[in-house]
């Protein structure tokens, strides 16, 4: 196999890798722009992850999935969102309680279908390539030809979910920072006392951001799940969500940031994954299945320590976390 | 109302509205003609600022009725009363630091999924020059001075084309320039038909710029009165309920020397930017000091630096020539230094919100104590004597302080200092937030402190005060000392140009 191909091959991968953390980062820049912190990203995750799974598996429908999926995971949201919002609960410990909860849900409501692999239509969708290029005419041209085949084996042999997904990040930004709402939503995040001032409606785009973010999240379950593995497993989500969280720093709340982001931590998961299938080096320690496995939080955990350092950068909605009630002075 | 009379342009009735069992406002009527600048007296806990939250849609009344223009309307949320073209400045400014002008002004207006960035600037920078306001839209408003702020809050009210605008004291963060600037904007509101309600604790700006005057007392209206036919005893009678003796003394006292002397004192705060660059000054025993600034020119950074809870970067601070740099926030109250300083929240620095007051002033005691265990009643012999000197107004020493008023607070924590006999008494911004009454008495326990040869650092807000009650004044401007004056020897209009940066040096009086 030659040398670009292998790069490409890899690229690819850290495509599809990227997808959930994209998803989950969006959703939860979503939320905390909306000044809520959603520690529950990781039940988020798993409540789409499950329930998606299994309107796959039943109906063999992909659109049916998705949809069952973002209902299962804006449940989930929309009980924190009434929790910190309406009964201004703690957020963090809220959203920890939601983590737990989402999880044992899914694991519940999955059980019985552990190992269960997705039916033929959905596996149909999930391998599609339909901006695959038609190389043939091109393939013996100089220089055109191998810059054309390693943009179509990186980024153009994916399903529509992963066009979709990053499409949505594009959106993401344009609504944050040039649509009425978006601003109207930054200002929530900012100061609510403010944007209730200015005639904004505070909690209805608290609660708007906030289920929306985690429906975000919920559909990077089901992208695991019933997309990209199409096999149910115990605790498919595997931590992902803990990324998001730390991702949503690194990135600063900026959805066209969160690309680059998320195409990082997937480069990252799939170099663990190589590792591990190279002979003999998983007996070296630092290589073994368990560190590599810690590596991503390792990342993480340097990652936000480069980022708190850079003070001059965004910190964040100032409000971030605060729960909001007009009648306090 | 027939058409022949002019209708005013807020008609508020019979307004009554409770707390739990506080009754904020009682059957208040108030009404303000459209042209006019009105003004709303009162002391705190009067029922000003409930009845502007009705009025700004915050508060739902228990009963009344609201007409605007003639129209009865009943505010649910603040959205429906900027709906009837009313706009309020808050004291504390409702701006998102992290955003620009424009976008402050422009949130919560319009349709449509995307800005017309353009046409709003058109329009700002339109209304900036009828109004010769001079704001740059595109800056970011954590790039603003207190009076540049204020300014995009009375922009962003006009913008919307508001007909009512209401200022809850507003001229209280600003030099006497900028206030002669606000003025000169709201006179041209005025002009263009525009009804002010002005809520201000300073009677020379209410005759000054006001047409006429409602006072409120205890929840209830005391009258109506017109600017022109009123003085400020009348006014003060109106709010208090009686005469009061509006002078403040400045008893000569010969006191016994040099006490606290600055050189050079440097602070840089976390990102190493000066705080406090180059000050200097000495303080002797039975003087006052007064400090003026706009808030955060480095009263706190100085009053920190005193206290040991700041190390200078440079300089030297002695106290009855010993150098105090250095040591122990602990070791300097043994010397004699006390300090209360009231920020913004006044609970903040100083007092446990939580603690009783017996408890709060143990905080203090309990470091002179010998042995290992706390002696309580020493501590409430104190919090007793303490309440009846001051007559702080609690149910007992055993009261949470965070029940307490903010007045009773800050007589707490003044209480607190004055009774550990120090002989450096720091006090920042003592009379914050509190009525006629109080502050008076908290200006002749400060004056008690001078004649009994205390050296005293008085950092506050109100020019006028500063003038009457200090001998001399140091004037901070971002962390520099622009001059040092006798009090009896300037103006508040010299002191205002020098809180904005101009040093006075043909008048400066070295001491």
């Amino acid at each position: 196999m030659d040398i670009s191909l292998m790069i490409a091959l890899f690229v690819a991968s850290a495509v599809r890798m990227a997808v959930p953390l994209l998803l989950g980062t969006l959703g939860e820049s979503l939320t905390e722009r909306a000044g809520n912190l959603n520690l529950g990203v990781e039940g988020l995750m798993m409540m789409g992850a499950a329930t998606g799974f299994i309107a796959a598996y039943h109906t063999d429908n992909i659109a049916l999935a998705i949809l069952v999926g973002m209902l299962g995971s804006g449940f989930g949201a929309l009980l924190y969102a009434i929790l910190t919002i309406t009964f201004r609960t703690k957020q963090d410990v809220t959203g920890l309680a939601l983590t737990i909860f989402g999880t044992g849900f899914a694991n519940t409501l999955g059980k019985s279908l552990a190992n269960q692999n997705t039916p033929p239509a959905i596996r149909e969708f999930a391998q599609a390539t339909p901006l695959h290029l038609p190389l043939e005419p091109v393939a013996s041209l100089p220089v055109l030809g191998p810059v054309l085949a390693f943009i179509d084996t990186a980024f153009l042999q994916h399903n529509w979910f992963v066009y979709l997904t990053f499409a949505a990040a594009v959106v993401g930004w344009i609504y944050l920072f040039r649509t009425r709402e978006g601003l109207h939503l930054r200002m929530v995040g900012e100061n609510p006392a403010a944007a209730d001032a200015s005639g904004i409606r505070v909690i209805a785009a608290k609660y708007v951001h906030v289920v929306i973010g985690g429906i975000l999240c919920g559909l990077g379950g089901v992208y695991i799940s019933v997309v990209n593995v199409g096999t149910y497993l115990e605790n498919i989500v595997a931590g992902r969500g803990w990324i998001v969280v730390a991702l949503v720093i690194f990135i600063r709340w900026d959805p066209l940031k969160a690309i680059a982001g998320s195409l990082l931590f997937g480069a990252l998961e799939i170099v663990g994954f190589r590792i591990q299938h190279i002979e003999g080096l998983s007996s070296i320690p630092v290589f073994s299945q368990y560190a590599i496995d810690m590596y991503p939080y390792l990342m993480t955990i340097i990652v936000l320590v480069i980022t708190y350092a850079r003070k001059k950068a965004y910190q964040g909605p100032a409000a971030l976390g605060v729960p909001y009630f007009r009648e306090d002075r | 109302m027939t058409d022949t009379k002019k209708v005013p342009a807020i008609a508020m009735r019979g307004i009554s509205k409770a707390f739990a069992s506080v009754k904020a406002n009682q059957d208040i009527g108030f009404s303000v003609e459209a042209g006019e600048i009105h003004a709303l007296l009162g002391e705190n806990g009067s029922g000003k600022s409930t009845l502007m939250n009705i009025l700004s849609g915050i508060y739902l009344p228990d009963s009344g009725e609201i007409d605007i223009h003639g129209e009865r309307v009943i505010f649910r949320s603040p959205r429906d009363s900027m709906a009837k073209g009313i706009g309020m400045i808050h004291q504390h400014f409702k701006l998102v630091e992290n955003l620009t002008a424009l976008d402050n002004i422009i949130a919560g207006t319009g349709h449509g999924l995307f800005i017309d960035r353009a046409a709003a600037r058109a329009k700002i920078s339109a209304l900036s020059e009828q109004f010769a306001m001079g704001i740059d839209p595109d800056r970011r408003i954590s790039t603003m001075s207190v009076s540049e702020k204020q300014t995009v809050e009375i922009l962003k009210v006009l913008y919307r084309g508001s007909q009512i605008l209401i200022l809850d004291e507003p001229t209280a963060v600003l030099t006497p320039q900028e206030i002669t600037h606000l003025f000169q904007i709201l006179h041209r509101m005025r002009q263009n038909g525009q009804a002010i309600v002005f809520i201000s604790h300073k009677l020379n700006e209410v005759l000054s710029l006001c047409d006429r005057v409602t006072v409120l007392r205890q929840g209830r209206t005391i009258g109506t009165v017109r600017t022109d036919l009123t003085t400020t005893t009348e006014l003060v009678e109106m709010m208090v309920g009686r005469a009061v003796d509006l002078s403040i003394d400045r008893p000569v006292v010969q006191g016994s020397g040099p006490c606290l002397e600055i050189e050079g004192l440097s602070v840089l705060d976390t990102s190493g930017v000066h705080r406090l660059n180059n000050v200097g000054f000495s303080l002797s025993h039975g003087e006052i000091l007064g400090v003026a600034g706009l808030s955060g020119s480095g009263q706190k950074e100085l009053c920190e630096a005193i206290a040991g809870l700041q190390i200078p970067s440079e300089g030297s601070i002695r106290f009855h020539g010993n150098e105090i740099v250095g040591k122990s926030p602990r070791e300097i109250i043994k010397m004699g230094i006390s300090m209360s300083f009231i920020p913004e929240d006044r609970l903040g620095m100083g007092l446990v919100a939580s603690m009783d007051i017996a408890d709060n002033i143990l905080l203090k005691d309990y470091a002179f104590h010998k042995g290992p265990f706390i002696d309580r009643k020493a501590a409430r012999t104190k919090a007793r004597q303490i309440v009846s000197q001051l007559a702080i107004n609690t149910p007992g020493i055993f009261h949470t302080v965070r029940k307490l008023s903010g007045g009773n607070i800050q007589k707490v924590i003044l209480g607190r200092e004055i009774n550990l006999n120090p002989r450096l008494l720091i006090t920042a911004y003592a009379v914050r937030g509190l009525d006629i009454h109080s502050s008076y008495t908290i200006y002749s326990l400060i004056n008690e402190q001078k004649q009994k040869d205390v050296a005293v650092l008085f950092i506050g807000e109100d020019l006028d005060v500063l003038l009457e009650l200090c001998d001399r004044i140091l004037v901070l401007c971002n962390g520099e000392v622009t001059g040092i004056v006798r009090a009896s020897d300037v103006t508040k209009e010299q002191i205002g140009l020098m809180m904005a940066g101009e040093s006075l040096q043909e008048k400066e009086v070295v001491l």
